[in-house]
């Protein structure tokens, strides 16, 4: 058995294994396939201020390889979040991190002020959420947006601060130099690469929103690339994710830069996978005969 | 254990008309806590998302359940190409089900692939229940014999006339609701035939319960892809999910414009 535990920002991670925001929601219903305490972590469904109820359905498509999602942020809203389900993310025995969406800057701030007042371990801001006609990804396609908004929540909370970058950029790099600048913490990526797929026989989009964020298997080696390139130019960690479906992918990815792993469309296809993919890890290190996760991080010998 | 997801056995697949299948599935753990109206989650093999598919039958004895899918593209096609003695990668069983109140009269309405769900309350009512069956044509028609054989009344209407009754299934659902008023009305299949059952259902003041469709992720409630907009007491629209607040709901609850 390797010593899987990690840290990221200087918050303990039992293993690299973190559900992705979005596809875990806060956690009760996989709650009933496996214990919660098994996760590295859990990032929660973004959390806007109040309640919204997303986009129209349908809001996922099937893809060679992955999915197309257009959820659009549905959320009960921060209060709710506090009131309801952050009470019993706590009691997991794992750590949490509060994926957050304002609209806008101001919103976003409040939202973490709000969350300051709990015992969250983690803040991750989501600057690229590319389902949403305000905030969401425009904040994080520009330095001087993602700069901006990570500047201000810096100076709302004192909770280690992730925030999360789009890979639809020219230079994932330099959005990640700004908000490195800017007080982050440390960095999640990618989030979904904007896609679109048209029913040929109807003339229409298969998402209502028309296009929608493409996860799964596809774009892993999109986020490879991204996770080595962005490792390679600040020096905060990376949590890194996008397409990761196995404890080999989990070691890829960890090897191209990342300090720990979400997971997100694997659950869908096996909803065991965070479970799966933990074991998976250990497996690949005991038989590398690598003593520890951290061990891997940044390990990549390029040519 | 409220739901789970394995590898079960197939015991038995039928064709049952052009691109409709019928498989028996051995997964006496899930057939035990099974209820009407619920649905499992199928992965098609080398694909990423799993397939929801109702439940038509559910044998806690033999710890089977039965399904009945069409073929709508290539995730269904590659269920479709399993075979009995293969095994089926299934997460189950999913959703909020039928209410089964105790009744005397019930209707139950289906339309094409939506008459499948209908079956395991054609079993639980017995004599109890009039089924109606809407398809498009005779060569579409699925059933028939299986409700007939849980002692509902079945009556069949196609859109071209090819067999029983040339009329949409609210023909002789009115005509039945004027024979006599039935406790309860439930319904399956396409959004529009679901939107004029729950309009004659207001109209004459009878409890309906309709089974809705969407595209699924998860299938458990935490995605929040499928949704569906349903009215609350206060009038406010809210996004609900088919996987775990429906697929069965309450017709007054939907909001049929929203």
């Amino acid at each position: 058995m390797a010593d899987l535990s990690v840290k990221v920002a200087g918050v303990s991670f039992k293993n690299p294994i973190i559900p992705a925001s979005g596809v875990f929601g806060y956690g009760r219903e996989y709650a009933e396939l496996f214990p919660l305490s098994t996760l590295g972590g859990i990032a929660t469904k973004g959390t806007t201020i109040t309640k919204r109820n997303g986009n129209d359905a349908p809001r996922i498509a099937e893809t060679t390889a992955g999915m197309l999602n257009s959820v659009g942020l549905q959320n009960p809203g921060i209060d709710a979040f506090i009131e309801t389900e952050l009470p019993y993310l706590l009691e997991q025995d794992t750590t949490i991190l509060a994926n957050i969406a304002g609209s806008t800057i101001d919103e976003c701030v409040e939202i973490a002020q709000k969350l300051e007042q709990t015992d969250v371990h983690m803040i991750e801001l989501n600057i690229s959420c590319p389902n949403v006609k305000q905030g969401g990804m425009a904040f994080g396609a520009t330095c001087e947006g993602a700069e901006a908004i990570t500047a201000a929540v810096r100076k709302a909370t004192t909770k280690p601060l992730v925030v999360k970058l789009s890979p639809n950029v020219t230079s994932i790099t330099d959005i990640a130099k700004c908000v490195e600048a800017a007080g982050a913490d440390a960095l999640s990526l990618i989030n979904t690469v904007l896609g679109m797929r048209i029913d040929v026989n109807t003339r229409r989009p298969i998402l209502k929103n028309n296009m929608g964020g493409f996860s799964g298997p596809a774009i892993f080696p999109i986020a490879v690339r991204m996770v080595w390139q962005t490792a390679n130019a600040v020096s905060i960690p990376i949590i890194g994710m996008g397409g990761v479906a196995s404890g080999k992918d989990a070691a890829e990815l960890m090897l191209a830069g990342a300090s720990a792993v979400q997971v997100g469309a694997a659950i869908f296809t096996d909803p065991y996978a965070p479970v799966r993919i933990i074991n998976e890890l250990n497996d690949y290190l005991d038989s590398h005969g690598i003593a520890a996760a951290r061990d891997l991080i940044g390990g990549v010998q390029p040519w | 254990m409220k739901y789970e997801q394995n590898l079960y056995r197939i015991l038995k697949k039928e064709n049952l008309a052009k691109d409709i299948y019928r498989f028996v599935i051995e997964c006496p753990a899930v057939a035990g806590v099974a209820s009407c109206g619920q649905f499992v989650h199928i992965l098609p093999k080398g694909y990423t998302l799993r397939r929801p598919i109702s439940i038509c039958e559910i044998d806690a004895d033999k710890g089977t359940l039965t399904i009945v899918f069409a073929v709508r593209g290539e995730g269904t096609d590659a269920i479709a190409s399993l075979s009995a003695g293969d095994f089926i990668d299934m997460l189950a069983p999913l959703g909020h089900g039928f209410s089964l109140p105790q009744a005397e009269r019930v209707l139950l309405i289906g339309g094409g692939i939506g008459v499948p769900p209908m079956l395991t309350l054609a079993q639980h009512y017995g004599s109890h229940a009039v089924m109606i069956s809407g398809f498009r044509s005779a060569d579409a028609v699925i059933l028939q014999n299986d409700f007939n054989a849980a002692g509902a009344k079945t009556i069949l209407c196609t859109d071209d006339g090819s067999a029983g009754l040339h009329a949409m299934v609210t023909v002789p659902l009115e005509e039945e609701i004027k024979t006599a008023k039935p406790d309860m009305i439930f319904t399956c299949g396409p959004t529009p035939m679901l939107r004029a059952v729950a309009q004659l259902a207001e109209k004459y003041d009878i409890p309906c319960e309709v089974s809705m469709e969407e595209r699924m992720g998860c299938g458990i409630g935490a995605c929040l892809v499928c949704a569906c907009k349903t009215k609350r007491e206060n009038g406010e629209i809210h996004a609900s999910h088919v996987c775990k607040d429906g697929p069965v709901f309450n017709a007054k609850e939907v909001a049929w414009n929203g």
